[in-house]
């Protein structure tokens, strides 16, 4: 199956922005949608809608079986171990906040919290929080000048004291790929037996093929809208024992078994963590993007997106004070770049005259911008649609934006 | 320092995005950088794309408020000197009648004043609108 035939399962691609056909290459902020995710979205409110889990009416049990069969189908599409480990949440941003929120009692003052300086601010903040909180303290792993994390530098980072990893899967911000299995192992190795370990996984489900099993982590997250499906909705998996052990998060409708007014006792998962109606249409679309994902050959598409990328590094080195930014050892949908010359903004504008979408600016990885001493990037990100036309026109643009500066 | 006329008359006889981007650079470029002393956290607007520096003066014996810009990034430097061609040395009665998304919307520059942008050109203006209402 070639990127051509894909195409035209996303409406939007057809558009055109001022009389040119649109160049989409800001993937790795949100993907389009493509036709039957959206057909899902509307065939729910049409003939599903209700609320779920509450009453005994028909249509309370078609809306339960759909959001209920998208779990099922969320838990495979990660390798899950069981389905009651797949807790929606609004996206990954919410699914890191869910995790941090509930960790108090697994740190003391003086333990750490292990990120690294790629980190998008969703993978940063939320740790800062519960640091301040619990008097622990956030320390964070240095990267090569590849943008590959410096391993040796994490080895020794590592200690009795380091209670949690948190380090995205892919970069958002350079595209490295980092080696998470390894990393997963080394902290439940070298560090304290009780490390957790975290997996921001936004940037990886929309191009790899996802086991939480073999990564061996203990919490992933991700966002279902750049894997496809609608924005608004997310998964964070955990592992039972965890969430189990772990207090509530928010309070409210559905989290609960019993409610007096002076205390409560709280439901099973993965109800304990879904405290009010949760985003049921949207759980019904990100169901719809795993089933369309599932009809695809994702392992030879993705070889397809990599020759592609591997195309364009090789084009962008020939425009004129074009420099990359972080040229890590695997590399998985993002390219970023500056101008000698020109700031990102200006070349995203001038890109955007041209009917080019990429994004402009420090990708909220500001202490990443820090690190490489940059006010911010291009980002050029690519996924499944994308085909060798988007690359070639991207480059003529770049090649014409730059003359301007 | 360019004439608002003058920029009006120039945007009337582009007919692509090109002359008009290669002039707003242009405009930007001759636009006297900001002093070292000024382009300090406290002048500093922060977009998620491109940083603005502003500096306001009210200018008393004028009746007017002196204002210098800078950005970080080409275009928004030209947008800057589009916007001080409309409000600088300007009375501080003068700046909040202007209606500068009309000007925006006549040389179809409107949407680098859109909240999405995240360049720093919308909260640029509602400063200098703020310091106009302070005058």
């Amino acid at each position: 199956m070639s990127s051509n035939s894909i195409r035209t399962d996303f409406p939007i691609l057809a558009t055109e922005v001022r009389g040119k056909p649109l160049v989409y290459l800001d993937n790795a902020a949100t993907t389009q949608k493509p036709q039957c995710v959206i057909d899902a979205i509307s065939h729910y409110y049409e003939t599903q809608n209700s609320n779920v889990h509450r009453a005994a009416h028909y249509l309370a049990d078609l809306a339960t079986t759909a959001v209920e069969s998208s779990r099922d189908k969320l838990a495979e599409f990660i390798n899950a171990p069981a389905r009651e480990e797949v807790i929606f949440t609004r996206g990954t941003t919410e699914s890191i906040n869910l995790i941090a929120g509930c960790l108090d009692s697994h740190l003391q003052p003086g333990d750490q919290i292990l990120i690294s300086h790629a980190e998008h601010h969703a993978n940063i903040v939320p740790w800062q929080m519960l640091a301040a909180r619990t008097g622990a303290q956030l320390i964070a792993c240095n990267l090569l000048d590849s943008g590959d994390l410096d391993l040796d530098d994490f080895a020794q980072k590592l200690g009795p004291t380091t209670k949690l990893v948190a380090i995205g899967h892919v970069s958002n911000a350079l595209g490295t790929l980092n080696p998470v299995r390894d990393i997963v192992q080394m902290a439940k190795a070298e560090g304290n037996k009780d490390t957790l370990v975290l997996l921001d996984g936004a940037q990886a489900v929309g191009h790899l093929s996802v086991d939480v099993q073999d990564l061996g982590c203990d919490f992933y997250a991700f966002s279902g809208h750049k894997m496809f499906g609608p924005t608004g909705i997310g998964v964070v998996w955990g592992r039972k024992a965890l969430l189990e052990a772990m207090p509530p998060w928010q309070g409210g409708g559905e989290m609960i078994r019993t409610v007096s007014i002076t205390e409560s006792t709280y439901n099973e998962l993965p109800y304990k963590y879904e405290a009010g109606t949760p985003n049921m249409a949207g759980i019904v679309g990100l169901g719809a993007a795993v089933d369309y994902l599932n009809t695809l050959p994702r392992d030879e598409l993705q070889a397809q997106e990599d020759k592609l990328i591997a195309w364009t590094l090789s084009q962008l080195q020939q425009v004129p004070g074009i420099r990359l930014v972080g040229e890590p050892r695997q590399r998985i949908g993002a390219i970023s770049f500056v101008h000698n010359e020109g700031h990102p903004h200006d070349l995203g504008t001038l890109l955007d005259q041209q009917g080019i979408a990429v994004r402009t600016g420090h990708h909220c990885a500001m202490p990443l911008m820090d690190h490489l001493k940059l006010p911010g990037t291009v980002r050029a990100s690519f996924c499944l649609y994308n085909q060798q036309d988007d690359a070639q026109r991207f480059i003529d643009a770049l090649h014409k934006a730059v003359t301007f500066l | 320092m360019s004439d608002l006329q003058e920029i009006r008359d120039t945007f009337e006889l582009f007919d692509d995005w090109e002359d008009k981007y290669r002039f707003l650079i242009e405009l930007g470029k001759d636009l006297p950088p900001l002093a070292q002393e000024h382009r300090i956290e406290a002048n500093l607007i922060r977009g998620c794309q491109s940083q603005v520096w502003l500096v306001a003066e009210q200018n008393a014996a004028h009746d007017q408020l002196d204002i210098a810009l800078d950005s970080d990034a080409h275009i928004v430097r030209g947008l800057s000197a589009v916007v001080l061609a409309a409000l600088n040395h300007k009375s501080p009665a003068e700046i909040l009648a202007f209606d500068i998304e009309g000007l925006f919307t006549d040389l179809d520059l409107l949407q680098h004043l859109s909240p999405t942008r995240g360049n720093g050109l919308r909260a640029m203006v509602a400063k200098i609108r703020e310091h106009a209402q302070l005058a």
